[in-house]
């Protein structure tokens, strides 16, 4: 999830040659080039009586806020602030796609002590106060991500004006980094959003689109992106902005535009509410309960998040800075932190294609089965645009595979992050259909069938028999042994693991399994279509198990001793989470499926022997034979069907009725209870066996 | 109702031309609204009008353009020999357009009318809510993209880079010929209408040629609060119904008629319906010439639909643009943008209005009596249109 929410991490350019970065069209409006001195990661000039700082870091495709960055930046406000000429700014990036992209994270990995970050944090402070203070007006003209500090930058600016585009997203996503924003947004962001929203942005680090930042209020103004005209549209785009932002920046210094925005009714009934000391109280009990009760404790940068607010918001300024600063201190120094960063640097490597380009690239994709994973994998293929085809082998399993792409994709619209034409458009995509008629055309199949190697072992005879020679048969299982499924294949160098997670429009992992048989190009074009479907890839070997199986195989048996031990599957799933898991233990077994665990744990029993014998594999046999099978059969370690006989069963029969008779005495025969109550009660009968 | 204009141009057709009603073989018209109790309003104007009841009479849309497909459909059917004299036009009713109830609404209706007893009616009516009163209103916004026209034209002038100055500039100079032209009586299409009720409109009533001063006052109408454009510098919505006269030529001959023009080649082109939607012109403009073997420099009388004053200096942008024709169009060169002295010489839809299914016979009819009036051979039209797509045809005057 850090990964989707990427904070610049950029390595320091100390090594970058200091030459003016600006590209052709950048530096012709210039009316005074004196200003255009040679900085490595700024540049400005001014057109008329408005500087235009245009932020351009040299060999990369993002700006990152390093320190090399932040002092030019200071020596160029420098200059604007001590000119007579300049009577206001525009701050803008010259990359399309990347206001700035965050904080250089090894800035803050480079610290030895609490203290140093702390100074690093008070720098900023200090500089963005300074830039806050700003006599002449400064406008940020935001295209493109503007994340952690760059928008904390951003928000001390007088004035915001961001383009309207899917990739313009303001966020503060430090807190998935195990820190917090450290230069003055725990401080600035309530005053600007409202304590509610500051909390759920800082909280979440969730991206903000454009067009909700300006209903927020975090943003004064949008601008649509340009389609081709005199320039190509992203070139002319940020021209216009630009041109857009001048001319606010003059409006703002001729005082012909107001800073004050409206607000909307709910929101100053919201502001009004935050002005009474008590209600804030309220807001910052019922925030931490709510952050405590989600982390079970373990994070610590909400409670400190919630801690910085609460000050700056009571203590004042003064405070709420210090604070701040000490804060992020501590928290880079967490190892909380930097197990996140390392997660999140991590994800970032397995974002990339290390088998490189395949040769040819999946254009048409075929899934069979349209189960819950058949159909989350077309779903995720068919939005970004790839052909797809769903089989299934009966007309209900299909319908009902169609109506869940559909109905995910519709709720893209409900959300409005599609609109109803964009959807269908994607659904056209989807054929659903029953028999093998177009598969002559696929670059790449992808089984999603019953766990079961005789049929997997069908479908791939089948499948091989109708598809091209360069297309690549992906089979998604957790536990079947790759070897074994392409035992039976003509081409085994195409054969290919792809073990997709459920619900498979949610989880970002892919496990990708090759055999000793596997092509390095079938791999590359596995990798490429998990890319594209926005995943998380690690590539493993055909071990029993795979990867992620085989790490959690063994605590699962271990779970299952505890369970025989006589510990309840609730007491499990409040150990388990609040060691640190997601989702309880009993609970995982349940969504995943007993029948599955059972299957797994029987394959990994016969590789690993007495390794794995934790639990007693009879246990899930059992339950298994009882139909006992998980959420999907209603019962398993749970009971999932809740309704007023079982209440009876679970809650006692006699129980019921002697207390429906108490009230009977006190307040008439409404209370009286009916004739099968009673016999179920003198019986000791069960409706449920 | 749409039915009564269009009646109104027909019977100005049949009046001006003297063209006996029997000899008319089919009758083809225009429009993008449509009321739905007359969907085949063609058909219901010709009937009113007093044509045979044996001349078949069909409806076409295609937004802006709907009375060129009108008129392009005639050709058609006289070149492939199905017809020898066709009345194509087009109409339009701005000032009433179908309001429909809410989807919940009509359901429950439909409901309504198939439940059998009066507890199924009584329980549908149960499930009836205040929120499905609220009516649907037709939107000047594209299907595809939700976005309105003006917002998109607004986003093609910033394209361009067209001021907000030169837009006010472009839309002056259309009130000032079109109230040149009316003043000196060279709009002659022009018939009379009783509004039943009210006064006869006698001319275009929306020519009002003002300052830059008054129209540099206005705010922008779509991408607020600093967009380019204007009530003032877009075209504006209005009744209207046209009506045009064609024949095969020998047909005419016979019938003793002199003809007014040859209507030549003509292309339809379609593009990006977000970004390109009003750039119609730009890529229709290169198509026709090239098809009927002229040069820009051939043509005497240009015609464009001025939806928007950002539109068409966008179009000329473009139009003149090298950079534009090699990277959109898969084109070597640039056309050229027309010269501003030969182009809506007698104003246009941003002046004279733009009722969308009747404005391409008028922009046709208005080359065509230019290059009489004025003197020259050729005439370009050219018109974009809703859904990204555009047209361009030349009119050619016929020998005096």
């Amino acid at each position: 999830m850090v990964a989707s929410r990427a904070i610049g991490c950029l390595r320091r350019f100390t090594n970058a040659s200091r030459t003016l970065h600006c590209s052709g069209y950048i530096s012709r409006n210039f009316t005074s080039s004196s200003a255009l001195l040679a900085r490595t990661h700024i540049n400005y000039g001014i057109k008329e009586d408005v500087a235009v700082i245009r932020i351009n870091s040299p060999n990369s495709k993002v700006n990152t806020l390093n320190k090399e960055l932040q002092s030019e930046f200071m020596e160029v406000m420098n200059e604007i602030w001590a000119s007579d000429q300049v009577r206001s700014a525009v701050l803008i990036s010259s990359k399309p796609g990347c206001f700035i992209a965050g904080a250089d994270i090894n800035m803050i990995a480079a610290c030895k002590t609490p203290q140093e970050v702390t100074r690093l944090s008070q720098e900023g402070q200090k500089m963005f106060e300074k830039l806050e203070k700003s006599n002449k007006p400064v406008v940020a003209a935001i295209s493109g991500s503007c994340l952690g500090g760059g928008l904390e930058l951003a928000i001390s600016c007088q004035y915001r004006i961001a383009t309207k585009d899917k990739k313009t997203v303001l966020g503060v996503p430090e807190v998935l980094l195990g820190i917090l924003p450290g230069a003055g947004g725990t401080q600035r962001l309530p005053q600007m959003v409202g304590i509610p929203a500051a909390f759920d942005m800082m909280l979440t680090g969730r991206n903000i689109r454009a067009d909700r930042a300006k209903k927020m209020g975090l943003v004064d103004q949008l601008v649509e992106p340009l389609g081709p005209g005199i320039k190509p549209p992203e070139e002319r785009t940020i021209e216009y902005l630009e041109e857009i932002a001048v001319t606010f920046a003059k409006g703002l210094a001729d005082k012909k535009i107001s800073l004050k925005r409206s607000k909307g009714l709910m929101e100053r009934l919201t502001s009004y509410a935050m002005g009474i000391p008590f209600v804030r109280q309220q807001v910052y009990k019922k925030v931490e309960e709510q952050v405590r009760k989600q982390t079970k404790g373990l994070y610590p940068a909400p409670l400190k998040i919630i801690d910085v607010v609460k000050t700056g918001l009571e203590e004042g300024k003064e405070a709420g800075y210090l604070s701040e600063s000490q804060k992020f201190g501590e928290l880079a120094m967490t190892r909380e932190s930097k197990a996140l960063i390392g997660l999140y640097h991590g994800q970032v490597l397995c974002k990339k294609n290390k088998f490189g380009m395949p040769q040819k690239e999946v254009k048409h994709l075929a899934v069979l089965g349209a189960g819950l994973m058949g159909a989350g994998i077309a779903q995720v293929s068919v939005d970004k645009g790839l052909q797809t085809i769903l089989k299934d082998a009966t007309l209900t399993g299909l319908g009902r595979g169609q109506q869940q792409v559909f109905k995910g994709l519709n709720d893209k619209v409900k959300k409005k992050t599609l609109t109803s034409f964009e959807r269908d458009f994607i659904f056209n995509n989807l054929t659903g259909q029953l028999d093998y008629q177009g598969f002559e055309k696929a670059d790449m199949v992808i089984e999603a069938v019953f766990e079961d190697i005789n049929l997997k072992h069908k479908v791939l005879k089948e499948v091989e028999a109708v598809i091209p020679a360069h297309c690549v048969f992906a089979s998604n299982t957790s536990a079947l042994p790759i070897n074994e499924i392409a035992s039976v294949s003509k081409r085994p160098e195409k054969v290919i693991g792809m073990h997709y997670f459920s619900p498979v429009d949610k989880m970002q992992l892919l496990e990708i399994i090759t055999t000793e048989k596997t092509s390095k190009d079938t791999t590359a074009s596995a990798v490429a279509v998990g890319l594209k479907q926005g995943k998380v890839i690690i590539v493993v070997k055909d071990g029993p198990g795979f990867y992620t199986t085989r790490c959690l195989a063994p605590m699962m048996s271990e779970v299952i001793r505890i369970l025989q031990e006589g510990v309840g599957p609730k007491k499990l799933d409040s150990l388990t989470t609040g060691f640190g898991f997601p989702v309880g233990a009993a609970t995982l077994v349940d969504e995943v499926g007993v029948d599955v665990a059972k299957h797994v744990a029987e394959d990994l029993g016969k590789a690993f022997g007495e390794r794995f014998a934790g639990g007693s594999l009879e246990l899930l046999k059992q339950m298994v034979a009882k139909g006992f099978l998980g959420r999907k059969s209603g019962k398993g370690f749970y009971v999932y069907k809740e309704g007023p006989f079982r209440f009876v069963d679970l809650y006692g029969a006699q129980k019921i009725v002697d207390r429906l008779k108490r009230y009977e005495a006190a307040y008439g025969k409404q209370f009286t209870p009916c004739q099968l109550l009673i016999d179920q009660a003198s019986a000791n009968k069960k409706f449920y066996q | 109702m749409p039915h009564d204009l269009a009646r109104a141009a027909l019977s100005g057709l049949l009046h001006r031309t003297n063209v006996p009603k029997e000899v008319v073989d089919y009758i083809i018209f225009g429009t993008v609204i449509q009321e739905v109790k007359t969907s085949n309003v063609a058909r219901e104007a010709a009937l009113g009008a007093g044509f045979s009841d044996k001349t078949p009479a069909h409806t076409v849309t295609m937004a802006c353009i709907s009375a060129n497909q009108a008129m392009t459909t005639g050709v058609g059917l006289i070149a492939s020999g199905q017809s020898d004299v066709i009345v194509a036009g087009g109409v339009e009713l701005m000032s009433d357009v179908p309001i429909r109830h809410s989807r919940k609404m009509r359901k429950m209706m439909l409901d309504l009318n198939k439940a059998k007893t009066l507890g199924q009616r009584l329980s549908l009516i149960s499930k009836f809510r205040l929120n499905f009163l609220t009516p649907e209103l037709p939107a000047v916004a594209e299907f595809s993209t939700s976005e309105t026209m003006g917002h998109s034209a607004d986003r093609l002038a910033a394209s361009f880079a067209v001021s907000r100055l030169e837009q006010d500039e472009y839309a002056l100079r259309s009130h000032r010929l079109a109230k040149k032209a009316q003043d000196e009586g060279l709009l002659s299409d022009v018939v009379p209408f009783k509004v039943p009720g009210k006064e006869t409109v006698t001319k275009d009533n929306g020519i009002r040629p003002s300052s830059l001063e008054q129209m540099a006052k206005l705010k922008p109408a779509f991408v607020k609060p600093y967009g380019t454009v204007t009530a003032a510098n877009s075209s504006f919505l209005t009744d209207g119904a046209s009506a045009m006269l064609i024949m095969a030529e020998d047909k005419a001959l016979a019938m003793g008629y002199k003809p007014k023009a040859y209507l030549r080649d003509f292309v339809y082109v379609s593009q990006d319906p977000k970004d390109q939607l009003l750039l119609g012109p730009t890529y229709a403009t290169p198509k026709v010439l090239e098809k009927a073997g002229l040069t820009l420099k051939d043509i005497d009388a240009f015609e464009f639909h001025e939806a928007f004053s950002g539109q068409i200096l966008a179009n000329f942008k473009a139009m003149d643009s090298d950079w534009f024709a090699q990277n959109y169009m898969g084109r070597k060169t640039k056309v050229g943008a027309p010269p501003l002295e030969k182009f809506n010489n007698w104003g246009g839809s941003l002046s004279l209005g733009h009722p969308f299914g009747a404005t391409g016979c008028r922009l046709v009819m208005a080359a065509a009596n230019r290059l009489r009036k004025e003197g020259g051979q050729f005439g370009l039209v050219a018109a974009c249109a809703a859904g990204g797509q555009g047209h361009a045809m030349i009119v050619e005057a016929y020998p005096k």
